[in-house]
């Protein structure tokens, strides 16, 4: 009795000690922003952003500049939001509106004109209508992943096409996020749109006539229904990255394999917010984001490619992680135009 | 005048937080969908609940939520009376253990429950993967401990005498149950329910992946129409049916709540032994925590595996930022920013609970002002039933000017997370304090006593109990709060469960084990707090 009660107080006392409010953190606020020399940049993204603490403090001391990230949601969640507040933004450059929502904060008005020279190779990333505002950093492709390990024990040859998947010899084997709650997931619809045109509602009916699995979100589909998900998944076939093939090595060999043919491309772009209080420091940042370092640490620290050709990724991706080379694509003004007539029929076929 | 003046005064606090952190962003989000093109447009609006989609959208919303209330009250009223009333050994384990679904993460759940119910899983067989059942146990899953910790806090401060005397007079276990011990437990009861019902209905990430992408709630569609494809015109309109909805609900909560009598002892009622009549109960408390404990133990055990072999691997990847850097700082600091995060957001909650249960709860002299206080208790339950979607993006587009120019302050964060507690603690206390019979404020004033002390000789000891229920109960809610946490956190300072989503949402066995193995250390911390605070004393006060 008397262990537990020392144990409670002085777990109240580590708790009282260090409350939010009672913290050391010297933290910056609003007010603070707009300093002249370098200053502090505040960089608005999502979730997934993340570069190894190093290379930003080096950026630091380098540049001078104070940069705060604030990162919050999803690609989506951070699309609306930087239109929602575009008149009076919450920081002063974004990162992680992707080619699929470039559109909308486009037509908006969000982002202010700047174009740095691109490394290369990035060029070809870059959008038709909008080039002068949004930089590409880093590419990555959704892709259908198959378990190989998988298919060699069960003797049968993966699929290779999009066709494939609707072929009864593939019956009940693949599983995919929805396109309505995962972004991966409406990636995928994307590039069954990209390859059927109007028709793709007729190959959906017949995907899922065969047996096709429609989950919440990718980690639904890759860790609760993929056979190599390491839980107890019974489908082999599933919706995920180019990249993911590197990493399910084991001895030297990868248990998956991305189907080149199936590819959506997603390209995140950076840009500097209109009406921040820091454009300078601002479009400092998007040169370093370009960087060779940054440009060679997104594969580790964001399961991304890098838009830059001159730099290497690991050894691992080298070997394992192949980019399609023609991944299918729809225009981002045709994907703002229609997003929501696509995800309605998507939705009554799927729910029906 | 003089009671007016402190009515004012006890609600002006509360209503100023809630006001500014809750009316406000709400509102002018919801604006923002009515002035759709810059016009002032409501026939869009009203044009949006006319979409048959709306319709069946909301009523899967009401009708999953109902039912996983109605599950819930049933299941865990035998399991209060079972942990709070009977001398079982362990009963404060399994307490503190109950709270643990609380602070997981939708996400790990999700994942969790589908190993269990999926086609490859022990209850594959079952087919319920992707149903509306799956929804309902899921929901059950995570609100049977509000039931089971505001009942049984309340059950405990019950005055044992009634009950006594009533048997002495003859009247069954049955009888003594209907006619004495559930009217007065019905405030807490109904209280619970209300939560639990608001908690469900609002529930984003455990409808989505557990009903697939079949089935959308009022929820689950706003955060679509937000986020996806910006129809805030539509956004708005589901926002305002969902807080219609919310009202009528608190409305009937209201009525079925109001107290008969005075019936909260001064002191704890002890713990009595097992009689063979219990056996029923305690059945159903072992069903409740074998279907609390299946998912988590698949949990546990997955976090113990790595390289197809039991291992602390995944533990030891925690201290350190991951082989694939796919965290910016460890685990542990993550959990250092939710304990203290978790600190501010109870103590402000506490604050803010215990005002407007006092004031919810002083007797009324006239009908006006019964009305004046039954509007505040309502009002402060809003939080819970409003999209957190909505919520977030007006935080963003109404905090900007001075002098809450708030948008970037590290404070946001565990206000955020109290305005979420907030209900559970009024609701805790207000069954007890309600319970205290007036009489004995009236015999400590006429002796003397300052309203302080008072409060400090009569409200107190009663109140002690649920307040720890209370205190340990918005200390889990912010630990495992996502939703609006994951909208407001920063990137330098994220808390567990934003870790957790980040592991989650990538390929490689090594984040899926770091991911569980987390989620297990985020549930032992909550448990291990749970029995401390349980075994918070203070001798002084309960002893007359």
């Amino acid at each position: 009795m008397l262990r537990i009660s020392a144990l409670s107080t002085a777990l109240l006392l580590a708790l009282t000690g260090c409350s939010t409010i009672g913290g050391d953190d010297p933290e910056p606020t609003a007010s603070d922003s707009g300093r002249e020399v370098g200053g502090q940049v505040v960089l608005v993204t999502h979730d997934s952003f993340n570069l190894p603490k190093k290379l930003v403090r080096s950026f630091e001391q380098e540049s001078g500049i104070d940069l705060v990230t604030r990162a919050a949601g999803d690609a989506g969640t951070l699309t609306a939001k930087l239109s929602l507040t575009k008149d009076d933004p919450t920081g002063d450059l974004a990162f992680g509106v992707d080619n699929t929502f470039a559109s909308r904060p486009l037509d908006e008005g969000v982002f202010a004109a700047y174009a740095p020279t691109l490394p290369t190779g990035a060029e070809q990333y870059a959008l038709d209508e909008g080039a002068g505002e949004l930089t590409p950093i880093d590419v990555g492709n959704v892709c259908v992943n198959v378990d190989t390990t998988w298919f060699d024990d069960e003797g049968i040859t993966p699929p290779q096409t999009l066709d494939d998947l609707a072929d009864p010899t593939y019956r009940d084997l693949f599983v995919t996020p929805g396109a309505s709650t995962s972004s991966p997931g409406m990636a995928f619809l994307l590039a069954t749109i990209a390859e059927y045109g109007d028709e793709w509602p007729s190959y959906w009916q017949d995907l899922l006539a065969n047996g096709t699995k429609v989950v919440d979100g990718w980690e639904d589909a890759y860790y609760g229904d993929f056979t190599q998900g390491g839980g107890k998944g019974t489908r082999p076939i599933v919706v995920s990255y180019d990249s993911s093939p590197a990493f399910t090595v084991k001895d030297g060999a990868s248990s998956t394999a991305a189907l080149l043919d199936t590819c959506f491309r997603q390209v995140e772009y950076a840009g500097v917010l209109s009406g921040a209080a820091n454009p300078a420091g601002a479009e400092k940042v998007i040169d370093w984001l370009l960087s060779d370092e940054v440009q060679a640490a997104l594969p580790t620290a964001m399961y991304v490619f890098p838009v830059s050709a001159a730099v290497e990724v690991p050894a691992d991706w080298a070997e394992f992680a192949v980019q399609p080379t023609e991944p299918l694509s729809v225009s981002p003004a045709d994907i703002a135009a229609n997003r929501e007539q696509w995800l309605s029929e998507w939705t009554d076929l799927v729910t029906r | 005048m003089r009671r007016w003046l402190t009515l004012a005064l006890l609600a002006a606090g509360p209503v100023l937080v809630v006001g500014v952190f809750f009316v406000l962003p709400v509102s002018g989000m919801v604006s923002r969908g009515f002035f759709a093109d810059g016009a002032f447009d409501p026939g869009g609006v009203l044009e949006v609940l006319t979409r048959p989609r709306v319709a069946r959208v909301a009523w899967f919303t009401v009708w999953s939520a109902a039912v996983a209330t109605a599950v819930a009250v049933v299941l865990g009223l035998p399991a209060a009376f079972v942990l709070h009333r009977l001398a079982l050994p362990g009963r404060r384990i399994v307490r503190a253990a109950l709270l643990v679904p609380f602070v997981l993460p939708t996400v790990v759940v999700g994942v969790a429950f589908r190993l269990l119910l999926g086609e490859g899983g022990p209850l594959g067989f079952l087919g319920l993967d992707g149903t509306p059942v799956a929804i309902v146990a899921g929901l059950v899953f995570f609100n049977v401990a509000v039931v089971v910790r505001a009942v049984g806090a309340a059950w405990e401060s019950l005055d044992t005498r009634p009950a006594e005397a009533a048997a002495a007079l003859g009247a069954a276990p049955a009888q003594v149950w209907w006619t004495v011990t559930l009217p007065a437990l019905r405030p807490a009861i109904v209280g619970a329910a209300s939560v639990v019902f608001l908690f469900c209905a609002t529930a984003f990430g455990i409808v989505l992946t557990l009903g697939g992408v079949h089935y959308a709630t009022i929820e689950t569609e706003i955060y679509l129409l937000t986020t996806t494809l910006f129809d805030l015109q539509a956004a708005a309109a589901l926002s305002v049916l969902q807080i219609v909805v919310v009202v009528v609900l608190l409305g009937l909560a209201a009525r079925l709540r109001s107290t008969p009598d005075a019936t909260a002892g001064r002191t704890t009622a002890r713990p009595r032994r097992v009689r063979s009549g219990d056996l029923p109960a305690i059945a159903v408390t072992v069903l409740v925590l074998v279907a609390v404990a299946a998912p988590i133990a698949t949990l546990v055990v997955g976090s113990f595996r790595a390289d197809d072999a039991w291992s602390l691997a995944n533990y030891r990847a925690l201290t350190g930022v991951g082989s694939n850097q796919a965290l910016l700082a460890p685990v542990t600091d993550a959990l250092v920013t939710s304990l203290r995060t978790a600190v501010d957001a109870t103590w402000m909650a506490l604050l803010m609970g215990l005002s407007v249960a006092v004031l919810v709860t002083r007797r009324s002299q006239t009908r006006t002002e019964r009305r004046a206080r039954g509007l505040l208790d309502g009002f402060f339950m809003l939080p819970l039933g409003v999209s957190a979607v909505t919520l977030g993006f007006g935080f963003l587009i109404t905090l900007d000017q001075p002098p809450v120019d708030l948008r970037s302050s590290p404070l946001l964060v565990p206000i955020a997370q109290a305005l979420v507690a907030l209900p559970l603690v009024v609701r805790t206390l207000v069954p007890v304090l309600a319970g205290v019979d007036d009489r004995q404020r009236q015999a400590a004033a006429s002796l003397g006593a300052s309203p302080f002390r008072a409060m400090l000789t009569v409200d107190l000891p009663a109140a002690w109990k649920p307040l720890l229920a209370a205190s340990g109960f918005a200390f889990a809610a912010s630990l495992g709060e996502f939703g609006a946490t994951s909208f407001l956190a920063r990137d330098e300072h994220p808390t567990v469960p934003v870790v957790i989503f980040r592991l989650i949402g990538h390929p490689g066995e090594l984040n899926y084990g770091m991911a569980l193995a987390a989620s297990v250390v985020l549930a032992t911390a909550t448990a291990v707090v749970m029995l401390a605070v349980e075994r918070l004393r203070v001798p002084s006060v309960g002893a007359f």
